[in-house]
């Protein structure tokens, strides 16, 4: 699924350049659930962009499923993230004057569908999380669960080939978490998803098929 | 998804809409409004104009009057010379009266040539002339001369005649008084552009060809009904009997006609003794965008003339309707740029701060797949509607405002200048300070006009292209920062 090569990322900032990514190389297979952990600072949420096409590498080259993501205009990414990439991320980034039907399908408008069938699948994706009594409840009349599983609604409307989740248990309860981690698992076999997550929780990390472990940059696998 | 986001965006974010609506409302309310009292005030000037000059006149020309040097004489004034034995006595007192007619002070008369010149020229649809000139009528009462003393009869004694008899108060006194009132000179021959074509008839009939070189008056309704005159009488005008065959009043309900009386134009040079001679010429363009080249054509064949258009002459009128058009178009003008400017700046400020509040909004939508112009296109649109809504309210205030200073109805007052002074001796010169026909040419150019404001489509869509126009330059600026945003703004973590 993706293939990284020499991956390096830097920054500039006031107080010099700052490597964020340092040549890093992996492979991660189709329908493989890997979970990144690291300290604050490691680069956890660089590589995450990398592999999700939000960033451009420094040098190196990242190819998901035969498409050099390096080298590719913006519209192109735009067209990939909307296709073949789904996000989770850590403060689940609902957007608060839609209500969680409405922001299910934002994932589905740049697909060009028409509005019927965006509702129908929003509907579909919704009750798949469980929360098919809850399609026009705003994010600010949901609970913190609740809200993540809307925004893993909002990821998977589109079937992707590949879920991203940055800290998707960050902001939640233990309970909480392990509802959600159920959930990601759980679609992760019945779709046959490459799921991605990066965690610092070492319980998230441990159901993970992988666990590869960035520090300054560089990647290790844990066993 | 579209129309579904920017709709909650708008009612969600009420504070911000609000403003910027607001905002926009005042500029384009305000802007209607000046616009619309520009328009009113123009409005107001050409009808001013058209009273004294017709409608349809384009363009008048003129002599101005030739500056005298340095102690040359200036204007003769009428003159009345009475023999010894003019006059009817009666009881002692003489009655003298005499009327002349003369061209206007300060004005001049030229060659009749130049109205053929003028209505030959290319893109003159009409041309027709008039002679301007007062009537002085004066008549007095003096004591018979030469009429015996009751004290200078025989046996009188020395030193003890009395004062002549007889005057108006019986005592030997004199009385005297002078009446001017304003001669015009039409052809009667009936042309689309004169002072006429701005009048109405109240009572007989117009002109006819058949009167010309005839000694029949047209009054103003006004200076009619003041004199107590109406048709069927008779009134001298330079020592000649005129039958009065019309009244008219100006269209404009509060002008008065450009004359007190209308004369035969051949008939006013011959009792004038201006034969051949005019005052002025009127012209009417074939269109208005030909107004200009007539008036260079006019001005290349009759170079000594004065050649003025509308726009010249409304630079003539002043009073309060003057002021107020100074005012709308200084301070009104920049009034309004000003607040339209506020409100385009407000408008472009909240609308980038709200992006810039929005950035991990955008950031994700991005992230999920959302094109750059997908997410300029959101922003610019919900700016756009956020700028019609403030159109919208500000139409309406707009029309209610307008309403209100038609309701309200301001009378204003305009005066058209007419005359001007004739050399630095011109004052001083015989007959005395005072001269005959200057305060009744002044009177009869003093108008009083209400000012409505015209609703137009033009400004109305003028103030929707600005609202229209406000929220494109707010969008324009909210969508080029949000086209700036980089996705991976959405994923800040603490990781």
């Amino acid at each position: 699924m993706y293939e990284l090569t020499n991956l390096t990322k830097t920054y500039e900032t006031k107080r010099g350049t700052v490597s964020a990514l340092n040549n890093v190389s992996l492979s991660i297979p189709t329908g493989q659930m890997v979970a990144i952990q690291g300290p604050t600072g490691g680069g956890k949420s660089t590589l995450l962009q990398m592999l999700g096409a939000l960033e451009r590498p420094t040098s190196g080259t990242v190819v998901l499923s035969d498409n050099l993501l390096s080298g590719m205009p913006d519209a192109r990414l735009a067209d990939i993230r909307a296709r073949t990439i789904g996000f989770v991320f850590q403060g689940f980034n609902l957007i608060p004057t839609l209500t969680a039907q409405e922001n299910v399908e934002t994932a589905l408008a740049p697909l060009g569908l028409s509005s019927a069938e965006r509702t129908r699948r929003a509907t579909e994706a919704l009750d798949t999380v469980g929360l098919s009594e809850r399609l026009t409840h705003h994010p600010a009349e949901l609970s913190g669960g609740q809200q993540q599983r809307v925004a893993i609604a909002r990821a998977l409307v589109k079937e992707p080939s590949v879920l991203l989740a940055d800290e998707p248990t960050g902001n939640l309860d233990e309970q909480t978490r392990d509802e959600i981690m159920d959930l990601l698992e759980g679609l992760w076999r019945d779709q046959g998803l490459t799921l991605i997550i990066v965690t610092h929780d070492s319980a998230v990390a441990k159901r993970a098929e992988r666990r590869l472990h960035l520090k300054h940059g560089s990647v290790t696998e844990k066993k | 998804m579209f129309g579904t986001y920017l709709y909650r965006e708008l009612s969600n974010r009420r504070k911000q809409t609000t403003i910027i609506a607001v905002g926009m409302a005042l500029a384009i309310a305000l802007v209607m409004i000046v616009s619309g009292v520009a328009a009113g005030v123009r409005d107001a000037q050409a009808s001013v104009l058209a009273s004294i000059y017709g409608v349809g006149t384009d363009i008048t020309v003129t002599q101005e009057p030739e500056q005298l040097a340095e102690g040359e004489p200036g204007q003769q004034q009428p003159r009345f010379q009475f023999g010894a034995d003019d006059g009817a006595t009666t009881d002692g007192t003489t009655e003298l009266a005499q009327s002349r007619l003369t061209s206007g002070a300060g004005s001049t008369t030229f060659d009749a040539d130049a109205l053929s010149t003028a209505a030959g020229l290319d893109n003159v649809a009409a041309a027709t002339a008039t002679l301007s000139l007062n009537n002085v009528s004066f008549t007095g009462e003096i004591p018979t001369r030469g009429a015996a003393a009751p004290g200078a009869e025989a046996g009188a004694e020395p030193g003890a005649a009395q004062a002549a008899p007889g005057g108006p108060d019986g005592a030997g006194g004199s009385a005297f008084s002078v009446e001017t009132f304003t001669v015009t000179g039409i052809d009667v021959a009936g042309e689309s552009v004169g002072p006429l074509t701005s009048v109405e008839l109240v009572d007989g009939r117009i002109f006819e060809t058949s009167d010309s070189n005839g000694n029949v008056v047209i009054l103003d309704s006004g200076y009619a009904a003041t004199s107590a005159l109406s048709v069927g009488d008779t009134v001298e005008i330079g020592g000649e009997d005129f039958e009065i065959i019309g009244t008219v009043t100006s269209t404009s309900s509060e002008a008065t006609t450009a004359s007190n009386t209308y004369i035969p134009l051949d008939t006013a040079q011959r009792v004038s003794g201006l034969d051949g001679q005019i005052s002025t010429v009127y012209v009417q363009a074939a269109s208005s965008t030909e107004i200009a080249s007539v008036q260079a054509s006019l001005q290349s064949a009759l170079p000594d003339s004065s050649v003025k258009t509308q726009e010249d002459l409304a630079s003539s009128v002043s009073g309060s309707l003057s002021t107020a058009s100074n005012l709308v178009g200084t301070l009104g003008t920049w009034l309004s740029i000003i607040v339209l400017a506020a409100a385009f700046l407000i408008s472009v400020l909240l609308t980038t701060s709200g992006v810039a509040r929005r950035t991990r909004e955008f950031g994700t939508l991005k992230a999920i797949g959302w094109s750059n112009g997908a997410v300029v296109r959101q922003v610019a649109g919900e700016s756009l509607v956020q700028g019609a809504i403030g159109g919208v309210i500000g139409v309406a205030i707009g029309l209610l405002g307008i309403l209100a200073i038609n309701l309200a109805a301001p009378v204003l007052s305009a005066n058209a200048a007419t005359t001007a002074a004739v050399g630095p001796g011109a004052g001083g010169g015989p007959g005395g300070g005072g001269r005959f026909g200057d305060a009744t040419a002044t009177a009869a150019a003093t108008t009083d006009i209400v000012l409505q404001i015209p609703v137009t489509f033009g400004i109305i869509g003028v103030a929707v292209a600005l609202a229209i126009l406000g929220g494109l330059i707010a969008g324009a600026f909210g969508g080029w920062r949000a086209a700036k945003l980089r996705p991976a703004e959405a994923l800040r973590s603490v990781a």
